[in-house]
């Protein structure tokens, strides 16, 4: 499994006036099946932005003519929902903060790897078009009743920690795609900074022996460069 | 500007100015008011004498006749200090009196006159003024009876030259004390112009002189020098960075650039192209990761410390604690929390962070010096709790420690101590610590642990007033 497949298309909108990072930004989404429009500047983001049909919307923050963020306020304003993923070189909670305030759905500081910024715009697009908020999740033979909070396995019940259970909540609302370090740890903790040490590898390879140790078709998978992912086998 | 021009802008010597002309004004308004009333008092009083002495002299005519009143004003004029007479006949004949010489036709009026008029036996000196009343008796004869008014001249003129005298003295003595002053006061602003251009100039070492008075250039002078030692600290603090930023960021990317170049030159194949790009890229997270933390120090050390709201220290130990719990279980320490209930106020992921950054150095360097060949593992112990009326957020650990004159420099940005230069790490964590603790109001504190090190994050505790002026705005991480 590489970075280099996906399931479902995506119709993308990436409104960048730098025309370099935006070329390199198409090429890199077509690159793995999708979809992507250019629009250089907030106004002509904006038209296309509403007049299209499109599964995510990569906004950078500064742009000329129309700011990113009133780009993103005028089509909330008009009942647009398109989920939103700012770009932005202003990377402090604060900035974060106001770019979820104007509408965005999701806030990635510049520099990215773009790796983490697939993995995000895949899961903004998922809670886009995809079902509802499920109680129980299924992966293969791996089960969990978000309610009950119990989890098993075929026929083994496990017994995970309040976070280790939080931790696989996660991944398993995200089955099938890629979900980033940096993501689990906003998302599961809450943090936002950027541990200089491999904290969210430990939990995983602990919540990976509670899961998948003894089992012949591991789940849990690593992806190398970029994160990690539940799914049923590898296809 | 001439020193002249100088000394007269000064406002010390304005004032003195106008504070001269205030008091001249009252100076002249006073001896004004003097004089007058003296004056009126000086009329009032030969206004009495002469009409009392009329009184007298017409009554003495009734009885005596002519030859009565004649006696008794010759009588009258001998005695010194005498006031003036002169009894005339209908014809303008002097009969009786100590006057001389009147303008023509004098007599002729009657009633109250200022005249000049020369006494009888001073025929030829200058004419003298006099008040008189001049009255007509039954018989046609005309009396008049006056006072010479040299008196109120002279006392006049005394007061004349008591204003004259004084004006002056004010005058001369005014411009001379604000002279003084203000050339006192331009020779302390004259030094501290010189000491602030010095300064703009580039010396920053540069103090103003201040004086023992303890007056307001004092104060100011005061002032001025705990800010020029802000300004210093903050100076000499930016360009450390900038030298560390050199030192330390040229670094990697110099590495990075030769191991690009090496790539180039030497891989054969897709491989070595494939293993160089990857440490390319993971040489320039690196790199971005410590730019990343320097901007955050430079944040928090410039007050910048986005929002605050209130929260529990023993919360943010617990997630922390849960965080690296595994971590340091596989580094082979065992991490405990003991936290009980310490709010503050601030902003809780900055002081997460500063805590997170304390515990990943105990796993990094909190391993002891020599291996215990002992089952249980070394320990790490976060604690929260409140001390005071302060909030302590603190990491201890039972490795090498840091040596006690080491401490104030580890919490310096890049400072890795020697025994840390073989593990990896931006160098940063501690700065950025301390900058978090500065940043709400509180401190770094590094302490032996003996063995290890107790580093301790120290911030004023929530009692009613908290970091007052930080945006109390309550802020909600969206998850």
């Amino acid at each position: 499994m590489t970075l280099g497949e996906t399931d479902n298309q995506m119709r993308l909108l990436i409104i960048e006036d730098d025309r370099e990072s935006a070329d390199y930004l198409a090429k890199a989404f077509r690159e793995v099946g999708h979809i992507a429009d250019l629009a250089g500047d907030g106004e002509e983001g904006l038209s296309m932005a509403d007049g299209g049909d499109y599964d995510v919307l990569v906004i950078d923050r500064m742009l000329p003519k129309r700011d990113g963020l009133s780009v993103i306020g005028t089509l909330r304003d008009k009942g647009n929902r398109t989920p939103a993923l700012i770009l932005s070189a202003l990377g402090q909670v604060d900035d974060r903060i106001k770019g979820l305030r104007a509408g965005g759905d999701d806030y990635l500081p510049k520099p990215y790897a773009f790796a983490e910024l697939l993995a995000r715009v895949e899961v903004l697009s998922r809670r886009h078009g995809g079902p509802a908020e499920e109680t129980i999740y299924r992966v293969g033979d791996l089960e969990l009743d978000r309610l009950s909070h119990r989890v098993a396995r075929g026929k083994e019940e496990l017994t995970l920690q309040p976070r280790e259970f939080r931790l696989l909540e996660y991944l398993m609302k995200h089955a099938g795609q890629v979900v980033t370090r940096t993501m689990l740890l906003e998302n599961v903790w809450d943090y936002h900074f950027d541990p200089q040490t491999n904290v969210i590898d430990v939990h995983i390879s602990r919540l990976r022996a509670k899961i998948d140790k003894g089992f012949e078709r591991p789940l849990l998978h690593t992806i190398r460069g970029a994160g990690y992912m539940i799914r049923d086998g590898i296809r | 500007m001439t020193a002249f021009g100088k000394l007269i802008r000064t406002t010390a010597f304005r004032l003195t100015l106008v504070y001269l002309l205030l008091f001249a004004l009252f100076a002249a308004s006073l001896l004004g008011f003097f004089a007058w009333n003296t004056r009126r008092m000086i009329t009032e009083q030969i206004t009495t004498t002469v009409n009392a002495e009329l009184e007298d002299l017409t009554s003495l005519f009734n009885r005596r006749g002519l030859r009565g009143v004649s006696f008794a004003i010759e009588n009258r004029a001998l005695r010194p200090g005498a006031n003036l007479y002169l009894l005339v006949t209908p014809a303008g004949q002097a009969v009786a009196g100590n006057v001389g010489a009147l303008p023509p036709g004098t007599m002729a009026g009657s009633g109250w006159l200022e005249t000049a008029y020369q006494r009888l036996e001073e025929q030829d000196k200058a004419p003298h003024r006099a008040l008189v009343r001049i009255s007509e008796l039954s018989n046609g004869f005309r009396l008049l009876i006056g006072r010479d008014l040299d008196e109120r001249r002279r006392i006049f003129g005394i007061v004349a030259k008591a204003a004259q005298w004084s004006m002056l003295v004010v005058i001369v003595l005014g411009l001379a004390a604000g002279v003084f002053v203000g050339r006192r006061v331009l020779r302390r602003i004259d030094a501290m112009t010189g000491t602030t251009r010095r300064i703009m100039e580039g010396d920053l070492s540069e103090r103003l002189p201040v004086g023992r008075s303890g007056d307001e250039l004092d104060r100011l002078a005061d002032n001025l020098n705990l800010m020029l030692e802000r300004i210093e600290a903050l100076m000499s603090g930016l360009k450390e960075v900038s030298d560390n930023i050199a030192h330390d960021l040229k670094t990697p990317l110099t590495r990075l650039r030769n191991r690009a170049e090496e790539a180039l030159a030497m891989s054969r194949d897709e491989a070595d192209y494939r293993a160089a790009l990857e440490r390319t890229i993971e040489e320039s997270d690196g790199l971005i990761r410590t730019f990343n933390a320097l901007l955050m120090i430079a944040r928090a050390e410039s007050g910048q410390g986005g929002a605050a709201e209130d929260f529990d220290a023993a919360d943010v130990a617990n997630g922390i604690y849960e965080l690296y719990e595994p971590l340091a279980e596989d580094s082979g320490l065992a991490l405990r929390v003991e936290a009980t209930p310490a709010s503050l106020h601030g902003n809780r992921e900055l002081v997460s962070q500063a805590l997170a950054n304390l515990v990943e150095n105990a796993i990094k360097y909190g391993k002891p010096a020599q291996a215990v060949p002992d089952a249980t593992p070394p320990s790490i112990l976060i604690e929260a709790r409140r001390q005071g009326n302060l909030v302590l957020l603190s990491v201890t650990d039972h490795g090498s420690g840091i040596p006690e004159a080491d401490r104030k420099r580890a919490t310096e940005r890049f400072v890795r101590l020697e025994a840390s230069r073989t593990q990896p790490g931006s160098g940063l964590g501690l700065s950025l610590a301390s900058a978090v603790a500065k940043l709400h109001r509180g401190e770094l504190r590094l302490d032996d642990a003996a063995p290890g090190l107790r580093a301790t994050l120290a911030f004023p505790a929530l009692s009613g007033e908290g970091l007052g002026e930080q945006s109390s705005q309550p802020e909600t991480h969206p998850a």
